[in-house]
């Protein structure tokens, strides 16, 4: 039912669309991904008030090789949303969401930071688990799981504080 | 030599000092719980800017799950929230049977509700202990670790274990509920409740206590759901929404509950929910005790629940189903999964992908207390130092599931 309202607003917008387990799945092109989740946050038909989460799935055989998957939800209506936005080679990016909710703030730090998918218009997108000088991205499946890391110089917080600073 | 005119006793609080200080706290902070680092900058003791590191507890849970099997999941999620591991194995379990398809039998269910609201009791005494101990209440720390104690005996007598679990499996759980458990669980309760009164006299009227968590870290209800909050933090704010009412999981809707919620979102208004919220689960366990079907505690199904040993070790299709098990672990169909639980932080979200083999393609672990973290900073603007460790204490942040 929510996928005939979908269909029915957003039209070519929606680049697939599926039902499985209970849950409404759609795809959307990285180009209107902000323009249709700002309709669908603020639409009154939809009113997905809360990002409930936004990872990636890596599938490197594929082409584009990641989805950006976004778990919507509205806490007025209780239906949730499950929205993927492919992310191609090389140098994935997708457009931020962080001006619709601030929740995206940290969870598209943490995306950046263990997929390497670049946010657009993220105001402060650095690491946010590992460190500043942590080489690759961790849950890309080509990292391999017992890989070492080279050893990171020890640095003086004195001497060189707020290395993170904004 | 005279002293500068800011610390006459007349000055206002809001005189700046036109300063700002960088301090970084922590990341080993006796006053923080949990080792994370705050990068502040301070006009005087009054906070202008908190940027937050967190990741100090990174164990990399997401691509270690996708190293095993199924099963192989459960000891991780152990890891996540330590103080509610029963509740994260739930979460795991209940995504998996969805794409499996397979519903747990209803004696399951029921052991699975009761050892998650133990937990839940649990976590909160942990939190409300830890955070009233931080700001000079210590007797109530130790008098809520006591508490927990009762409760962890509880636990103990059911998983065997005290803290990492790994009590539940794909299709049932490990070994089912001991024939006495309603006495353990009266006795238990039985000391809760005093410990639970003595607390509420001790802090929920205290003036001095009242006075370092009331109006700090007010989040509005609107601001709260844009940065995602959830569980406790939210409905402090005012928003009731909680999993197991709004999207009810194993059988959560057969029992009679509460939903507290607080008007103002401030540290206060945290305080009183998770209070409160203890004496749900305490209606929600009786409740379940009372109606606790007789039953199997596990599928009888061979492709996903391991035989019974004696089966193993007596009979040649008993010891292959087992190997089969095992060595291939579960064959979870393709496809995909998100699976919300409320744990005693939130709302706890499994989004797990199978690609049709016998491991996880993909685990992903939607932490309340990350998206809460997220928020600190802004709950923290404008406030002083000492608040930063209410307000944290507040907020629950449990390294495991915030860093995973």
């Amino acid at each position: 039912m929510l996928l005939d309202q979908l269909k029915e607003r957003f039209g070519a917008d929606i680049v697939a669309a599926e039902s499985a387990h209970g849950e409404e799945t759609i795809a959307i092109a990285r180009e209107r991904a902000l323009d249709v989740m700002r309709a669908l946050r603020d639409e009154p038909a939809f009113v997905f008030d809360f990002l409930t989460d936004l990872t990636a799935v890596d599938w490197p055989a594929r082409t584009p090789r990641f989805d950006v998957v976004y778990h919507l939800h509205s806490i007025g209506r209780g239906h949730r949303l499950r929205i993927k936005v492919a992310a191609g080679e090389p140098g994935p990016s997708v457009t931020s969401v962080t001006a619709l909710w601030k929740s995206a703030d940290w969870l598209e730090r943490e995306c950046y930071d263990m997929f390497g998918i670049v946010f657009e218009g993220h105001p402060d997108l650095r690491r946010i688990l590992m460190y500043d000088s942590f080489e690759g991205h961790p849950l890309r499946k080509d990292y391999p799981v017992n890989l070492r890391q080279p050893i990171v110089p020890e640095t003086d917080p004195i001497l060189n504080p707020l290395r993170h600073s904004r | 030599m005279a002293l500068p005119a800011r610390w006459s006793k007349n000055a206002e609080v809001t005189d700046s000092t036109e300063e700002v200080m960088e301090i970084q706290m922590g990341p080993s902070h006796p006053a923080s719980h949990g080792t994370i680092k705050f990068n502040l900058k301070l006009d005087g003791e009054r906070i202008i800017d908190c940027d937050i590191e967190v990741g100090y507890l990174h164990r990399g849970f997401e691509k270690m799950c996708e190293q095993g099997t199924w099963t192989q999941c459960f000891p991780y999620t152990d890891r996540l929230n330590y103080a509610s591991p029963c509740i994260n194995n739930v979460g795991f379990a209940l995504a998996v049977e969805r794409l499996l398809g397979v519903i747990a039998p209803e004696r399951c269910q029921y052991a699975r509700v009761i050892m998650s609201e133990v937990h839940r009791l649990a976590d909160h005494l942990t939190c409300l202990g830890m955070a009233a101990g931080e700001v000079g209440a210590q007797s109530v720390m130790f008098y809520m670790m006591e508490a927990r104690e009762f409760l962890y005996d509880l636990v103990e007598a059911v998983t065997g274990a005290r803290l990492t679990v790994t009590w539940c499996r794909v299709g049932g759980i490990t070994r089912d509920l001991p024939a006495d458990l309603g006495a353990r669980i009266a006795l238990a309760f039985s000391h809760l409740d005093g410990i639970l009164s003595d607390c509420d006299k001790l802090l929920s009227r205290n003036r001095v206590f009242i006075d370092r968590m009331a109006d700090i870290g007010v989040m509005a209800a609107e601001e709260a759901i844009s940065y995602g909050l959830s569980g406790p933090l939210l409905r402090a704010s005012g928003v009731a929404y909680d999993v197991r009412k709004a999207h009810p999981y194993l059988v959560y809707d057969r029992f009679e509950f509460e939903v507290p919620t607080g008007s103002k979102g401030d540290n206060y208004d945290r305080f009183n929910v998770r209070f409160q919220e203890m004496y749900e689960s305490r209606k929600i366990i009786e409740q379940a005790m009372r109606s606790l079907p007789e039953g199997p505690i596990a599928l009888d199904d061979p492709r996903i629940v391991l035989p019974p040993k004696e089966r193993v070790y007596s009979s040649i299709e008993g010891l292959m189903n087992h190997f089969k098990l095992i060595m291939e672990g579960i064959k979870v169909p393709a496809g995909e999964v998100y699976q919300a639980v409320e744990g005693s932080n939130g709302e706890l979200g499994f989004y797990v992908v199978s690609d049709g083999s016998g491991r996880p393609y993909r685990v992903r672990v939607r932490p309340p207390c990350f998206l809460g973290m997220g928020a600190l900073s802004r709950m923290l603007a404008g406030h002083m130092i000492a608040d930063i460790v209410a307000t944290f204490g507040m907020i629950n942040m449990i390294g495991g599931e915030c860093d995973r």
